[in-house]
């Protein structure tokens, strides 16, 4: 097979000709303009969307906003939209500090349970690396699996363990390491608990393909010249590690940022994260603009963290190549 | 290489996974409690189960979230793969740079931005929102989580098989329908199963997008799960996680199955 490919062609020339052959056909086109065009209209356009009624003002009727920048004025109208534009939302977000102060606690809370997580996380995925070879495929296997049931139901299934009356309770309570039933439920623990929980799977796997392709004779070399364990620990195993580190923290800081399913059923009325905030703007008091506006602010603290997770990623694929 | 599994890392793997498995455990043994309490043990009963069949808000849910799944994964799967195809053989074309941000921004995005925007589109557009537009939603972000898993596979996929074909006369479009789409099946059918698995979980982005009669079950469980744990939830989330286990499995095995399938083939070639 490969003698015949060779005498027909050198294969570096058939490897450049194929992407260029195939894109210059109608087909090789719609394989790029089909997805491309989805997710402009999907993904791109709705953002726009947001940030136009973000500017737009609050009105009693369905959609409950007013439009500004109408493009059916054509142009003169849509230079006069301008002068409608209005930053009141935006005003109003400085103004009222409970909206400053679920920006704050949001990154707070997602920061410290990235950590969390990475600390629960590093252990599992080192244990995995440096099993044999022939396990490693069923714990893979086994970190995956909760991933695929739902996200929901794992939430949930803490509610019945950590209410006052819930099941760590009588565990604690009838081992006597307690008197009174500790208060979990409906606290910041609880959130941390829920997102380190359910974010576990997101930090281990990035975290274990970087641990398995370390060469760990480096470390015996390390302990034969006199390194104790924990300094080649972090001389050699920890940067080694690094880029799945920062993988599996930016997968879970980006969406803890915004996480609401944990705050709601975990935190309780008390606490306070921004996921939460906008979905209360939205659904319960009818606000679009005002949680349009909280999105667009969202975006913006979250611009950082994507920009460095894509060139991750993309750096990722560089070298897969 | 000299693996040693200490007892440190056998001690962290157990404790790792026991704090996976045991809510997932405790919740499935308590969905099968007489008591109507959730959290004390009252004897086994599968009572839950038979009232959860004849809760007809339920069934009606599971219906239509089973219909929003199957749909949305498949064209999911269609454009996914599409996606991946693109970012790995054209690495120069106008809007590169943008298209690759669009198919990985979606994967970290919290929901709820994705969920409010695409609602503020379909209002823009005038879409009623209803099956549809979840369907549409759906669509838009699993077929990114698609796009990646297909992706890896395209990445260590032996391009050398493409260039024999097409040397041997075959057009691009034969080959990629003989050679290259058999090989990379098991990626896009492991697309597939995440992307009906994430529509299939999804509260916050179907919450958004629906409308009147298209109330999906985590929609159907959340509502409910606000009011209290009852046994009968602890039934439902049974039933949907066996759905999913039993599928992950059926998956894996003919994975495994067709690997050992081709390594047979291979050998039986180079014999030949």
């Amino acid at each position: 097979m490969t003698n015949i490919a060779a005498a027909a062609s050198p294969s570096a020339e058939t490897a450049a000709a194929l992407p260029t052959r195939l894109a210059k056909g109608f087909v090789g086109r719609l394989v790029i303009i089909i997805p491309y065009l989805w997710l402009l209209f999907f993904f791109l356009v709705p953002f726009i969307i947001v940030f136009k009624i973000s500017l737009s003002q609050t009105a009693i009727s369905m959609p409950p906003y007013t439009p500004v920048l109408d493009f059916s004025e054509g142009v003169s109208g849509f230079f006069a939209g301008f002068s409608a534009l209005n930053f009141d939302n935006y005003t109003w977000l400085t103004q009222d500090a409970l909206y400053f102060n679920a920006y704050v606690t949001s990154l707070i809370i997602a920061a410290i349970s990235t950590l969390l997580t990475l600390i629960v996380g590093y252990p599992i995925a080192y244990g995995m690396a440096r099993a044999p070879a022939t396990v490693r495929p069923t714990l893979l296997m086994l970190v995956i699996l909760p991933f695929w049931t739902s996200f929901l139901i794992r939430v949930y299934a803490w509610i019945g363990i950590l209410k006052p009356e819930g099941l760590l309770n009588q565990v604690l309570l009838s081992l006597h390491l307690i008197s009174q039933p500790l208060v979990i439920l409906n606290t910041y623990t609880a959130i941390f608990i829920g997102i380190v929980y359910s974010y576990l799977p997101f930090m281990v796997l990035p975290l274990y393909s970087s641990l398995e392709k370390m060469d760990y004779s480096l470390i015996e070399a390390a302990q034969d010249l006199g390194c104790p364990p924990i300094g080649a620990f972090w001389k050699i195993t920890f940067p080694l590690s690094l880029p799945g580190v920062i993988a599996g923290c930016l997968l879970v800081f980006i969406p803890a940022v915004g996480e609401f399913v944990i705050p709601d059923l975990l935190g309780g009325s008390q606490t306070l994260m921004i996921g939460k905030t906008l979905w209360n703007e939205f659904f319960a008091n009818r606000d679009w603009p005002v949680s349009s506006a909280v999105a667009v602010i969202l975006l913006l603290v979250l611009t950082v963290p994507i920009m460095f997770f894509q060139q991750a990623q993309a750096r990722a694929q560089e070298q897969g190549k | 290489m000299n693996t040693t599994w200490s007892r440190f890392n056998i001690s962290s793997i157990v404790l790792g996974f026991a704090f996976l498995y045991l809510p997932i455990v405790l919740l499935i043994v308590f969905s099968f409690n007489e008591s109507k309490l959730v959290t004390v043990w009252g004897g086994f009963s599968t009572k839950w189960y038979v009232s959860l069949f004849h809760n007809q808000g339920l069934m009606d849910a599971t219906w239509v979230t089973a219909r929003v799944g199957v749909i949305s994964a498949t064209v999911a799967t269609v454009l996914g793969t599409l996606a991946a195809i693109t970012l790995t053989r054209y690495t120069r074309f106008k809007g590169r740079v943008l298209f690759s941000g669009m198919v990985f921004a979606p994967l970290v995005m919290p929901e709820v931005i994705t969920g409010l925007s695409l609602l503020l589109l379909f209002v823009a557009v005038g879409l009623d929102r209803g099956f549809f537009t979840v369907t549409l939603a759906h669509i838009t972000f699993t077929m990114c989580f698609v796009a990646v898993v297909v992706q890896s596979r395209l990445v260590s996929f032996d391009r050398s098989l493409e260039e024999a074909a097409m040397d041997l006369g075959a057009p691009p479009v034969k080959t990629f329908f003989q050679i290259t789409l058999p090989v990379i099946m098991p990626a896009i059918i492991s697309g597939w199963m995440l992307a009906f698995t994430l529509s299939l979980d999804d509260l916050v982005i179907a919450s958004f997008t629906s409308g009147p009669g298209a109330t999906t079950l985590p929609m159907k469980i959340y509502s409910q799960v606000r009011l209290g744990v009852t046994p009968e939830i602890n039934a439902a989330c049974t039933i949907l996680i066996a759905v999913v286990a039993v599928g992950v499995i059926i998956a894996s095995i003919a994975n495994k199955r067709r690997e050992v399938q081709r390594q047979r083939d291979e050998q039986a070639a180079q014999r030949g």
